[in-house]
């Protein structure tokens, strides 16, 4: 897979490219800001990109705003952010800027579970939508009714539904049977008022957008 | 209680009174302010005059400014003189000329409402008040004199049997006196006061100086923080994911289950942790989202950080001034603070909206109450914080709840 890596810290940017090019992976660019990224996307026509928000010359959100463009340029561009904190507000204007597909947000902290993050990548990559588990958090936090209805393990399964996994993937994680996260899932949309669907993609977009409403 | 002015003192006791020394302190104020009078009856006559003969020359116009600020100098000596029989001390109406040097100075104090107060007193002081001290002081002192001295200015008219009995009365006429002039001394002083003590309008300049320099300070310790996250931001933290991946990489090179994997494992927790400790740090020191969003979005932010839901409900169509927003928001990030360690709360709500250019804000919660800030909430912090961006930070919170935090900012652009 053809990626282009932005981040301003050498040291990570260059630790990133390291890991994608031990996966296989080819870096066809690695880059330090926003105007850099949008002209080697240009040039590259990458698989996938991979950005930090904040970056010079602001150090503001040069890298979400650059994503944002990118992506209203090719809205099938697959973009994965990443961030030093959890914003849900970066992460609403990163969804909001096209379809909810190909794209991710990201804690930065998340680099260092390897394969997850190779993982969370390759499924933006393949169109998936990858958002923080600490995002769901946050907007769960904001919700009221009716997801104070929900159980806790509902809540889990919701979040990693959010994070794009599929029904094993969630099933492996909260060592349980896929039976039961098919149940839970089921329960949980009768709950939210959600049409039970069987596309995991579609699925994340609609609790999402719940959430977000 | 003891008397603090000569108004309060002819309350005391008559035996306390007549024994102390406020009658005196009277009769000295009054004879204080008749030497006064006249000194500036002179001084102004000859400066007038001066200023009339030498109008011709520069000199002559110096003499008559000279004479509308002898007020000046008038007003500072009678509130020198007014400790005497005042123990609250009158403060300076006037405030410091903004530069040094005498033309500064004189255009300053010309300008300066406080400047002719003083001269109106000065001028009702030479024409009128001064003489009443005069005949106070003189019918006080005239009466017992002339019962004192009888013996001797009636020597030859009356028989000694008649004006040597009189001098016992003088003690009486003395006593007597002592009501009038301390009554005088205090009504003076209290004219005197009002006219001479500082009004808001002299005052609120200061206030407003004040509010502008704890602004300043305010504002440079943002541009501090500031500082300090970007560099938490280039330094710690990119150097702790940096690791974070190296350790995860690593990890992929041990055999799994082995010691070596374990511990790597757990020098990656340790790290992730450390993580996620400087993300709150740096929230804390200054919240990126604040600076690259507005308060709504900070808020929305910080709602979503809180242990307890939060209903929120901001109306916020345009950004603020930051140290407005940063004000605003530690009140919130302290408040949710608050609902999270004290309250016991099981929700909390969030209202901001902008009302004839201000900003209102409300924290509320469901808890227990009982909330004072005077226990270090930390509210009395930030209620300093938001008064040097002239807002208020008021608290309710009765026991029993619930708790409601009010904040006014006042936004005209």
């Amino acid at each position: 897979m053809r990626v282009v890596i932005a981040e301003d810290g050498l040291i990570v940017r260059e630790g990133i490219a390291g890991m994608l090019r031990r996966f296989g992976h080819e870096v066809v660019a690695a880059v330090g800001d926003a105007e850099a990224l949008i002209a080697a996307v240009r040039a590259e026509k990458p698989d996938v990109v991979v950005t930090d928000v904040r970056m010079p010359p602001a150090f503001s959100d040069e890298g979400l705003q650059a994503a944002i463009a990118l992506r209203k340029a090719d809205p099938s561009l697959p973009v994965l952010v990443l961030s030093q904190y959890v914003e849900q507000t970066y992460a609403s204007e990163l969804l909001d800027s096209g379809p909810s597909k190909s794209v991710g947000y990201l804690l930065k902290d998340r680099i260092g579970e390897v394969e997850q993050f190779v993982d969370a990548m390759q499924r933006v990559a393949a169109g998936g939508t990858v958002i923080d588990e600490e995002v769901v958090r946050q907007l769960l936090g904001r919700r009221r009714d009716p997801l104070k209805r929900l159980t806790p393990r509902e809540r889990e399964v919701l979040a990693l539904m959010a994070e794009g996994r599929s029904n094993t993937a969630i099933a492996r994680t909260l060592v349980v049977t896929e039976a039961a996260v098919a149940k839970h899932i089921g329960s949980m949309l009768a709950k939210l008022d959600l049409p039970p669907d069987v596309d995991d993609h579609r699925r994340v977009r609609a609790v999402l957008a719940y959430l977000r409403s | 209680m003891s008397a603090r002015n000569a108004l309060e003192a002819l309350t005391m006791r008559p035996t306390r009174f007549l024994r102390s020394s406020w009658p005196w302190r009277s009769l000295a104020y009054l004879a204080g302010g008749t030497l006064m009078g006249i000194t500036t009856i002179i001084g102004g006559l000859a400066l007038l005059g001066a200023g009339s003969v030498l109008s011709v020359v520069v000199v002559g116009l110096a003499c008559y400014i000279a004479a509308l600020l002898s007020g000046v100098a008038v007003g500072r000596l009678e509130r020198v003189r007014m400790r005497l029989i005042d123990f609250d001390s009158l403060p300076p109406p006037h405030r410091p000329p903004p530069r040094p040097g005498l033309r500064a100075w004189l255009r300053f104090r010309l300008r300066e409402q406080a400047t002719w107060r003083e001269l109106s007193y000065t001028m009702a002081s030479a024409m009128v008040l001064c003489w009443m001290d005069a005949a106070v002081v003189t019918v006080s002192l005239f009466v017992p004199s002339t019962f004192l001295f009888a013996p001797i200015y009636l020597a030859g008219e009356r028989s000694p049997l008649f004006t040597v009995p009189l001098t016992l009365l003088a003690p009486l006429a003395l006593i007597i006196a002592a009501y009038p002039v301390t009554a005088w001394a205090g009504a003076r002083a209290a004219m005197a006061r009002a006219i001479l003590a500082p009004r808001s309008d002299d005052v609120d300049a200061k206030l407003v100086e004040v509010t502008r320099s704890r602004a300043r300070l305010v504002d440079a310790v943002e541009v501090e923080r500031r500082r300090i996250e970007r560099d938490l931001h280039d330094g710690a933290q990119q150097r702790l994911v940096a690791l974070s991946m190296h350790l995860g990489l690593t990890r992929l090179e041990v055999p799994p289950g082995s010691a070596a994997a374990e511990s790597l494992a757990t020098a990656q927790g340790l790290v992730k942790d450390a993580l996620a400790e400087l993300r709150e740090l740096i929230r804390g020191v200054h919240p990126k989202v604040l600076t690259d969003r507005g308060l709504a979005a900070a808020i929305g932010n910080v709602a979503g950080h809180a242990p307890v839901p939060v209903d929120l409900q901001v109306e916020l169509d345009r950004r603020l001034p930051t140290h407005i927003e940063v004000a605003a928001y530690f009140v919130v990030v302290e408040s949710l603070a608050n609902v999270a360690k004290h309250s016991a709360a099981s929700r909390a709500s969030i209202t901001a909206s902008f009302r004839d250019e201000w900003l209102m804000l409300d924290i509320r919660d469901d808890g227990r109450g009982g909330a004072d800030p005077s226990r270090g909430s930390g509210l009395v912090g930030l209620a300093d914080r938001v008064a040097a961006v002239a807002g208020s930070v008021s608290l309710s919170s009765p026991p029993g709840g619930p708790t409601l935090v009010h904040v006014e900012i006042p936004c005209a652009s």
